[in-house]
């Protein structure tokens, strides 16, 4: 899950009494599972909520590149190389669809970039962690993309049109990056003492983040409730959590990793795996700014973005000029 | 060793190294910048040079390791030979400098690169023909990319036009490099494999020249040229801080499955 605790603007779900009439209209469109369109009518408060959710998204994507880049010039094989080299290329893709369908809502690009820089709007807690050994990339891959994928295979059906889009492209490839942040772990699981021992460090150190990208349970949430009634969120963080453990536990075991929960145990009864929350304290550390990697994460992206400007200033100038020479010609 | 007469499969080596580790070398340079470019659209554009570049690297090393035939594969010779052994030239070795120089070298490099691959498509050995025609297309946007940069920063504003031509005055020194030759190339030239480095400058001052021309930069006087890449005679220092990175995994952990 690449946004965490998005909260909805507004107050939470409105009866139908208290709704306006065009309110009306639009809960039975979303009700209907019809698609919500750029130029159709929409609640402020929905809009906000995407934009909030979408923006938080694309963050992530960016952001997530620096984690990730941090292994490029020491990949292990020049396939290994390639690969990643790849996948961060898709990530920083996704990164500018979101933007594309956030700008159908009536925010701009730079608009988007200035809140991240400023630290107002929020990436996913993940990425304020650091990838220490080789065995992270993999489980960067099989864990982070695939908690990510738990959230977004649903939001391929969300009620916004472009975002639902945007999510079907995103979904092909993250799940063929979960399969290749697998196959790192195979590699390193069945190799030389040294290779298992990173394996199992990189599970020790992000197992309990990964749970933490769902956000903390929201069951009683009425952002999360307004949401959901909206289709812009479909599942619970509680349920999405549980449905990635259930998942992720016999991968692990199949690599024959132990998972770092003592507690952690098949439940019958219920037919899903009991198993430890986080450190929630943690978890809004980080959020707040507190996490290992936040400062140098965010000092990175603003370190770019102001060593790029005379670039992006050169770029436009050119564009300008080639513009009134083409004028000038005509 | 380069400068003795070798036998034909020791200089098709050598040749194939030079290939290789032009791209493997500068692929690493250019990945560096993962996360980091002025705007996304470019942070994209340069991991996919990279990729490019690491793809070709694989093809080029791959085939230096058959030739050789005596077991090392493209993996073998990346990331455990030495400094000494490397082919690179010196331009791919600098370090990437402001965005506007990591894009003045790959326009320097590119132009090279895209009139040798060109050559290469004539190649007499059918393998290295081959990987040239799969590399060419790929250079060919390398080099429609870099020099459309080069254009717009040369010509945007006045400190990025300051900011190219010091990148210019900077890196001119290292193109004379891609256009010696020695008695691998000799080698080459007599077999029919590649052509004699030196008959390609005139077509390259004339690419190069045009886009300066449209970049209003103006291409340096001086022929001067450090050596020493392409024979591993003499690397720049920066070199081994490239390899202590790129093949530190595979020191560290000999004989390791990745």
């Amino acid at each position: 899950m690449y946004a965490q605790m998005i909260k909805s603007a507004g107050t939470g779900v409105k009866s139908p009494e208290e709704m306006t009439p065009e309110e009306r209209r639009f809960q039975a469109h979303v009700d209907a599972n019809e698609k919500v369109e750029p130029k159709d009518w929409m609640p402020d408060d929905y809009r906000a909520t995407l934009i909030r959710q979408i923006g938080q998204h694309a963050q992530s994507e960016i952001d997530g590149q620096l984690p990730e880049g941090n292994w490029i010039t020491r990949a292990p094989t020049l396939e290994r190389k390639a690969i990643l080299l790849a996948k961060v290329q898709d990530e920083a893709g996704h990164g500018l669809y979101l933007y594309c369908a956030a700008e159908t809502l009536g925010i701009s690009r730079d608009e988007l970039t200035e809140d991240l820089l400023s630290g107002k709007m929020k990436y996913s807690s993940i990425f304020n962690y650091p990838t220490l050994n080789w065995a992270d990339i993999g489980a960067v891959g099989w864990l982070v993309d695939g908690a990510a994928i738990m959230n977004q295979v649903p939001l391929q059906r969300t009620s916004y049109g472009p975002y639902s889009r945007a999510m079907i492209r995103i979904c092909k490839e993250e799940s063929f990056h979960q399969r290749q942040g697998y196959d790192i772990m195979m590699k390193m699981a069945q190799g030389t003492e040294a290779q298992k021992r990173m394996a199992q460090d990189a599970l020790n150190r992000l197992w309990f983040p990964s749970l933490m990208m769902f956000g903390p349970s929201d069951k009683e949430s009425v952002h999360s409730a307004q949401s959901m009634a909206w289709k812009i969120k479909i599942n619970t963080n509680d349920e999405l959590r549980q449905k990635f453990v259930d998942q992720t536990v016999p991968q692990a075991e199949y690599l024959g990793l132990t998972v770092p929960d003592e507690t952690l145990k098949w439940n019958e009864e219920r037919g899903h795996y009991d198993f430890a929350e986080p450190d929630w304290k943690e978890f809004f550390d980080v959020l707040k700014g507190n996490g290992p990697c936040n400062t140098d994460r965010l000092t990175a992206r603003q370190e770019a973005w102001k060593e790029g400007k005379w670039v992006r200033d050169a770029m436009m100038a050119h564009a300008r000029k080639k513009a009134a020479a083409k004028v000038a010609a005509e | 060793m380069s400068g003795q007469v070798q036998s034909g499969d020791a200089a098709l080596f050598e040749f194939l190294c030079r290939l290789g580790d032009n791209t493997l070398v500068l692929g690493h340079r250019v990945s560096e910048w993962c996360g980091h470019a002025p705007v996304l659209e470019e942070d994209i554009a340069l991991a996919n040079t990279a990729l490019d570049l690491i793809g070709q690297t694989q093809l080029w090393l791959g085939l230096a390791g058959e030739v050789e035939g005596k077991g090392r594969d493209a993996d073998a010779l990346a990331f455990l030979r030495d400094v000494w052994d490397f082919r690179s030239v010196l331009l791919t070795e600098v370090p990437n400098g402001d965005f506007g120089r990591t894009l003045m070298r790959q326009f320097l490099f590119d132009a090279w690169h895209s009139i040798y691959l060109g050559r290469l498509l004539k190649s007499s050995d059918k393998r290295v023909a081959d990987i040239a025609e799969k590399a060419s297309k790929e250079v060919a946007y390398h080099l429609e990319r870099s020099a459309d940069t080069v254009v717009a920063l040369g010509d945007g504003t006045e400190e990025s036009h300051q900011r190219m031509q010091a990148a210019l005055a900077y890196l001119w020194p290292y193109v004379g490099e891609m256009f010696e030759g020695d008695a691998v190339d000799a080698a080459m030239v007599e077999a029919g494999v590649a052509p004699d480095p030196a008959s390609l400058r005139a077509e390259y001052d004339a690419l190069v020249g045009r886009v300066l021309a449209d970049a209003t930069l103006e291409m340096p006087e001086g022929r001067f040229a450090h050596k020493g890449g392409r024979d591993g005679r003499m690397h720049t220092e920066h070199l081994g801080h490239i390899l202590t990175q790129m093949q530190w995994l595979q020191r560290a952990y000999p004989g390791a499955s990745w």
